[in-house]
C-alpha cells in the first residue's frame, strides 16, 4: 500500500535533486521550511513531531537538505514531510507539504464500520501498523503484513 | 565599463572581456571608486578575481582542477575595512557562480559557542543553515580558542567549521577576520583551520591622507564641511590620535566627526553673532575639533586606559 | 452633458409640485458628487430607447432603484430624501459601442439592511430592468463598503481552513461530477464515487440537478456515497469527500437533508443557487455552526450573466455569494465546454481570491473592492476540460482552485479509476515541474508525455482527448482588451 498524502504523492519518489528543487521554489518565496515525522500516517493526525523548529531566514536549500539528510538518519524507518510556510497576511498557513521518506513496508489502513440505528454506520480509519505496535516500534520488520490487496 | 572603454591592446584581449562580461570588472571598479585606500586589498581582490575566472575557464574547456578553496582570512586592525570588503567579497562570488545567493551573515564567537554541553553543536548549526549560499564572516575567530578554560565549548564549533569547510566548499565560503598576531597564534595552535584558508589579506592601517579624505567623504554624506582652518586642524588631530591607544582607523574618523558636531551645536547656542543660515549651519570650525582631550594631552603612548576623544 | 433639462431643481417650491419632471431634475443626476467611502456604488451598462438621451437614462435607473416614481409625490419631503437618493454621477462611453453607456451610480449606506443580500439585489435589480425607456440594461459591477462587507459573516469555512482541514497544500483540488447526470440508483451511484474518489481525486460531486428523485432517494444516495468516500480514504489514507446536494422544495428540508450529511460524517454538503439568497445565507451560518465546507452550484446563471448587454454580470453573483458566504464557487473554465472568456473568468476568480481586489479594467474589475478580513471562496473550474488541458489550467487559475474532470474521469477507456489516476499524475507532474520553474504554457504537452512514460492511464488520457478544445468565440468579453485566443 502506499499512502497518497502530501503533494507529490502520486509521483514516484522525489530524488534529492528533485527535493532541492522544490526547497529552492519555496525558499524564493520567503516561506520558512520545516521537517516533520510520524509513525502515525492516519489522515487526521495533523501534529507530526517537528524535527527541529521551522527555519526562518534561512537562504539556500543546501541548509534544508542538510537537515534532512540528519533526519533521515535518526528516523530512516518513519513518514518525514517538508512542509513549507507562508506568513504573509491573508494566507498565514502551510502552502506546501510533501513526503520525502517512507516506512519499507507500508500495511495501510482497515476501515471499522460500526452500525448504527436504521441504516446508518459509524465509519472511522485505524492504520494496522500503529494497532499492532508502540510509537517508535511500528514499521521494523517484515512480520508486520502488507494488505495484499491493496499492492 | 564596456569593451569599447578599454585601450585598443587591451580591448582585444578575451580575458578582460570575459571579466567585463561577467560583470566582475564593474564590481572591482565600484571597489576602487567607493572604497578610500585599501592599494594592497584591492590588488590582492583583483588577483583573486583573476584566479577564479581563470579557474572557470579551464573548467570550461576541461582542464583538471577541482574545485578552489575559497575560505579567506582578512587581518588588520579595527576600522580597516574588513567588514564592508567582506560584504563586496560576496557579491563578487556571487557573480562568479562561486556562491549561489551571495548573502553575509557575520558572527562572533557568542553566536557560534554555547553556555554549557550540547548547547553549541546547535547553535553553530542554526548560524551555518543561515549563512548557506553565502558568505559567512566570523570576527575574532581566535576567541573561539580558548584552551586555559577547560569548561570552554569553542573546540566544538572549530570542528564543525572544519567539517564544513572542507566538505560543503560548493555551498559556504568562510572569512575569518581579526588582529594579525592573535590570529597568527590561533592558526598556529590549528593547523587544521590554517590548512583550510586559500586567500590571506593583510588590512594596513590607513595613512593621514586617506583618513582625511574619509573625513571628507562621511561629512560630505551627512551635508557638512570644514572651513580652511579646520581642515588643517584635522590633519593635525589625525597624526596625533593615531598614535595613542585603541585608534580604530575609520571608525575613529567618525566618532571624531560626531564629537565636533556636538561642539558645532553648542558653539552656535552660545555664540551671539551665530545665524542660522546654510553656512553656519554646515560649517564645522577649528575650535570644534581643538577641543578634544587629543589635544591637551601631550602626543605619547600609554598603557591601556580609555580612548581619547 | 449639460443642458438646461438635466439640471436638478433646487426650488423646493418648483420641485414638489404636482406633475411629471425628468428624473435629472429630480436629482438623480448628480455630476459634482464625490461618492462617500461608505457608499454602495453600482456600475450600469445602459442601453438607451432611440431617442433618449443617456443622462436622463441613467438618472433614471438611479431614480428607479432608489425613491423615484413616474410622478413627483409630496410625501417625499417627509423625509430626508437627498440622502435616500440614489445619484448618478458619472457617465462614460462604452469603447466601440455606440448607443451604449457605463453610468455609475451612489447608494447611501442606510438604504440598505445589514447582514442581508436578499435587500441588496431586491434594492438594486428589483425594480429598474423591465424600465421601457431603456433597450438593454446590466449591472456590471460594484463596489461595497468596508462599512458594509463587515455586516456578513462571509464564507463558512474560506480555502486556508478547508485546505487545513483536507491536509491538502500546493496544489489545486481535483473533482468530477458523477455521470450519468441522472437515473442510478444509490449503489451504483456509490460505485461511480468509490471508484473516482480511489483512483486520486479528492472529491466527487453531485449535479444540481439530482436531489432526490423516483430513481433514487437522497437519504439512499447519502448512505452508500459515505460508505465509498471511508472506503476511499481507508484505501488511500487521504482525507477525501463528496458534495451531497442538500438542495430541496423548502429550507426546512434543506436543513433535515444536511443534518443527516453530517450525522454521516460528510466533511462537505452542496447547494444550488436557485434556493435563492436567503437560503444560501441560511445554509451559509448552518455550515459555520457545523463545521461543514459549503459548496455552490451556479445553476441558471447562464439565463442572465451571460448576454453582454443585458442582465446581471457574473462578477456581481460571484461578490453577492462571498458575501452570502458560500466556500467553493462554480466560476468557469475558460477552456472548456462552457461559456467564459479567459481574461473575464481571471476576473472572478481574482474576486474570489483577493483580500484587496484593485481596478482591472482588461478583466472587467472596475472598482477597488476592501474585502476586510472575509475568507477566500475556492473557485471551482467544472465543464469539458481534461487531463490534457493540465497545463492552461494551472498557468490560467494557480493553485487555489477545484479542477472538476466529469467526463474527463468517467469517460476514462481503461476505467473510471485509471480516468482519475490520469488526472492526479497530470496535475502532480504540472505543479512539480512549475515550481522548478519551467514554463509550463510552452512545456506543458512535453511535461504531460514524460509523465505518460510511466504512467499508463494518463497515456490512454491523452491518446484518447489530446486534441479536444473548445474554441468558440465568447459572447462575454472585455471591453478594454482585444479577447487573447485560446490556445
Amino acid at each position: 500500500m502506499r499512502i497518497t498524502q502530501g503533494t507529490f504523492s502520486f509521483l514516484p519518489d522525489l530524488s534529492d535533486e528533485q527535493v532541492a528543487r522544490q526547497v529552492d521554489y519555496c525558499l524564493a518565496q520567503g516561506w520558512a521550511m520545516g521537517i516533520e515525522t510520524t509513525d502515525d500516517p492516519h489522515p487526521r493526525n495533523t501534529y507530526w513531531e517537528m524535527f527541529g523548529p521551522p527555519m526562518f531566514d534561512v537562504r539556500d536549500a543546501a541548509a534544508v537538505m542538510g537537515e534532512l539528510a540528519r533526519c533521515r538518519a535518526a528516523f530512516p524507518d518513519q513518514y518525514i514531510r517538508l512542509t513549507a510556510f507562508d506568513a504573509s497576511h491573508g494566507v498565514e498557513s502551510i502552502v506546501l507539504a510533501f513526503i520525502v521518506n517512507r516506512p519499507a513496508v507500508e500495511p495501510g489502513f482497515r476501515l471499522v464500520r460500526q452500525e448504527a440505528e436504521g441504516r446508518t454506520v459509524r465509519y472511522s480509519i485505524e492504520s494496522y501498523a500503529v494497532q499492532a505496535r508502540p510509537e517508535g516500534a511500528r514499521y521494523a520488520g517484515p512480520d508486520v503484513a502488507p494488505d495484499a490487496a491493496e499492492q | 565599463m564596456r569593451t569599447d572603454d578599454l585601450p585598443p591592446q587591451l580591448a582585444a584581449n578575451p580575458f578582460a572581456a570575459a571579466l567585463i562580461e561577467s560583470g566582475i570588472a564593474e564590481l572591482l571598479d565600484g571597489l576602487d571608486r567607493d572604497l578610500v585606500g585599501m592599494a594592497p586589498v584591492k590588488r590582492r581582490i583583483r588577483d583573486i578575481a583573476a584566479l577564479l575566472l581563470v579557474d572557470k575557464l579551464r573548467a570550461e574547456h576541461g582542464l583538471a582542477g577541482r574545485a578552489p578553496s575559497l575560505h579567506m582570512c582578512f587581518t588588520g586592525n579595527p576600522g580597516t575595512g574588513k567588514t564592508t570588503v567582506a560584504l563586496r567579497m560576496a557579491a563578487i562570488l556571487h557573480r562568479l557562480g562561486h556562491v549561489r545567493k551571495g548573502h553575509l551573515v557575520a558572527v562572533t564567537r557568542d553566536d557560534l559557542v554555547g553556555q554549557y554541553i550540547g548547547h553549541t553543536a546547535p547553535r553553530t548549526r542554526e548560524v551555518l543553515k543561515k549563512a548557506m549560499g553565502g558568505v559567512l564572516f566570523i570576527d575574532e575567530a581566535y576567541y573561539l580558542y580558548r584552551p586555559e578554560n577547560e569548561r570552554d565549548y569553542g573546540q566544538e564549533a572549530i570542528e564543525i567549521l572544519l567539517q564544513v569547510m572542507e566538505n560543503q566548499r560548493d555551498d559556504l565560503v568562510v572569512i575569518l577576520a581579526g588582529y594579525k598576531d592573535r590570529m597568527d597564534r590561533f592558526f598556529a595552535s590549528n593547523p587544521g583551520m590554517s590548512s583550510r584558508i586559500a586567500h590571506h589579506i593583510d588590512f594596513p592601517d590607513y595613512g593621514v591622507d586617506e583618513l582625511a579624505r574619509i573625513a571628507g567623504l562621511m561629512l560630505a554624506a551627512m551635508d557638512y564641511r570644514f572651513d580652511e582652518e579646520a581642515a588643517r586642524v584635522f590633519i593635525d588631530y589625525l597624526e596625533r590620535r593615531r598614535g595613542q591607544p585603541h585608534f580604530a582607523n575609520a571608525r575613529s574618523v567618525r566618532n571624531a566627526l560626531d564629537r565636533a558636531r556636538l561642539r558645532h551645536a553648542s558653539r552656535l547656542l552660545r555664540d551671539p553673532a551665530a545665524f542660522p543660515d546654510q553656512e553656519w549651519l554646515s560649517t564645522l570650525r577649528a575650535p570644534d575639533l581643538l577641543a578634544s582631550r587629543v589635544f591637551a594631552a601631550p602626543a605619547l603612548p600609554d598603557a591601556g586606559g580609555e580612548a581619547p576623544c | 452633458m449639460e443642458a438646461d433639462g438635466f439640471v436638478e431643481i433646487r426650488d423646493a417650491k418648483q420641485r414638489y409640485s404636482a406633475g411629471v419632471l425628468k428624473y435629472a431634475q429630480m436629482g438623480y443626476w448628480a455630476p459634482d458628487y464625490v461618492p462617500k467611502d461608505t457608499d454602495v456604488l453600482a456600475l450600469f451598462r445602459i442601453t438607451p430607447q432611440e431617442g433618449v438621451d443617456a443622462v436622463e437614462a441613467a438618472a433614471a435607473v438611479a431614480g428607479e432603484s432608489s425613491t423615484a416614481t413616474w410622478t413627483v409625490v409630496w410625501t417625499d419631503r417627509l423625509t430626508a430624501c437627498d440622502m435616500y437618493r440614489a445619484k448618478a454621477y458619472r457617465i462614460d462611453p462604452v469603447p466601440n459601442n455606440p448607443g451604449q453607456f457605463f453610468c455609475r451610480v451612489a447608494y447611501d449606506l442606510s438604504l440598505f439592511e445589514e447582514g442581508s443580500v436578499a435587500n441588496l439585489a431586491a434594492s438594486i435589480i428589483g425594480n429598474v430592468f423591465g424600465f421601457k425607456p431603456l433597450k438593454a440594461l446590466r449591472l456590471e459591477d460594484m463596489r461595497f463598503p468596508l462599512a458594509y462587507v463587515k455586516t456578513f459573516s462571509g464564507p463558512p469555512t474560506g480555502i486556508i481552513v478547508e485546505r487545513e482541514r483536507l491536509d491538502k497544500f500546493g496544489r489545486p483540488l481535483l473533482g468530477a461530477t458523477t455521470k450519468p447526470k441522472l437515473g442510478l440508483s444509490g449503489r451504483n451511484y456509490g460505485r461511480v464515487v468509490y471508484e473516482g474518489l480511489k483512483g486520486g481525486l479528492d472529491f466527487m460531486k453531485d449535479d444540481e440537478n439530482i436531489n432526490s428523485q423516483p430513481f433514487m432517494h437522497w437519504r439512499d444516495r447519502f448512505l452508500f456515497v459515505m460508505e465509498a468516500v471511508a472506503r476511499a480514504s481507508a484505501a488511500s489514507g487521504e482525507v477525501k469527500g463528496h458534495y451531497l446536494n442538500v438542495t430541496a422544495g423548502t429550507m426546512e428540508e434543506m436543513v433535515r437533508r444536511a443534518e443527516f450529511a453530517k450525522e454521516l460524517g460528510s466533511l462537505i454538503v452542496m447547494i444550488d443557487l436557485v434556493v435563492g439568497w436567503t437560503a444560501i445565507q441560511s445554509m451559509s451560518h448552518w455550515c459555520r455552526q457545523n463545521d461543514m465546507v459549503l459548496h455552490l452550484h451556479r445553476a441558471g446563471h447562464g439565463t442572465y450573466t451571460r448576454q453582454k448587454n443585458h442582465g446581471v454580470s457574473f462578477r456581481v453573483i460571484a461578490k453577492w455569494l462571498r458575501l452570502c458566504g458560500v466556500d467553493h464557487m462554480h466560476a468557469g473554465t475558460a477552456v472548456g465546454k462552457l461559456e467564459g472568456d479567459p481574461m473575464t473568468v481571471q476576473g472572478y476568480y481574482k474576486v474570489c481570491r483577493d483580500s484587496h481586489t484593485e481596478v482591472d479594467l482588461a478583466r472587467g474589475l472596475f472598482f477597488d473592492q476592501d474585502w476586510g478580513a472575509l475568507r477566500k471562496v475556492m473557485p471551482v473550474a467544472s465543464g469539458g476540460i481534461h487531463a490534457g488541458q493540465m497545463h492552461q489550467l494551472l498557468a490560467l487559475f494557480g493553485d487555489d482552485v477545484v479542477l472538476q474532470f466529469g467526463g474527463g474521469t468517467i469517460g476514462h477507456p481503461q476505467g473510471i479509476q485509471a480516468g482519475a489516476t490520469a488526472n492526479r499524475v497530470a496535475l502532480e507532474a504540472m505543479v512539480l515541474a512549475r515550481n522548478e520553474g519551467r514554463d509550463i504554457h510552452e512545456e506543458g504537452p512535453d511535461i504531460l508525455r514524460d509523465a505518460a512514460r510511466w504512467c499508463a492511464p494518463l497515456r490512454a488520457a491523452l491518446d484518447t482527448w489530446g486534441d479536444i478544445t473548445f474554441n468558440y468565440t465568447p459572447t462575454d468579453t472585455s471591453d478594454f482588451t482585444p479577447t487573447p485566443s485560446v490556445v
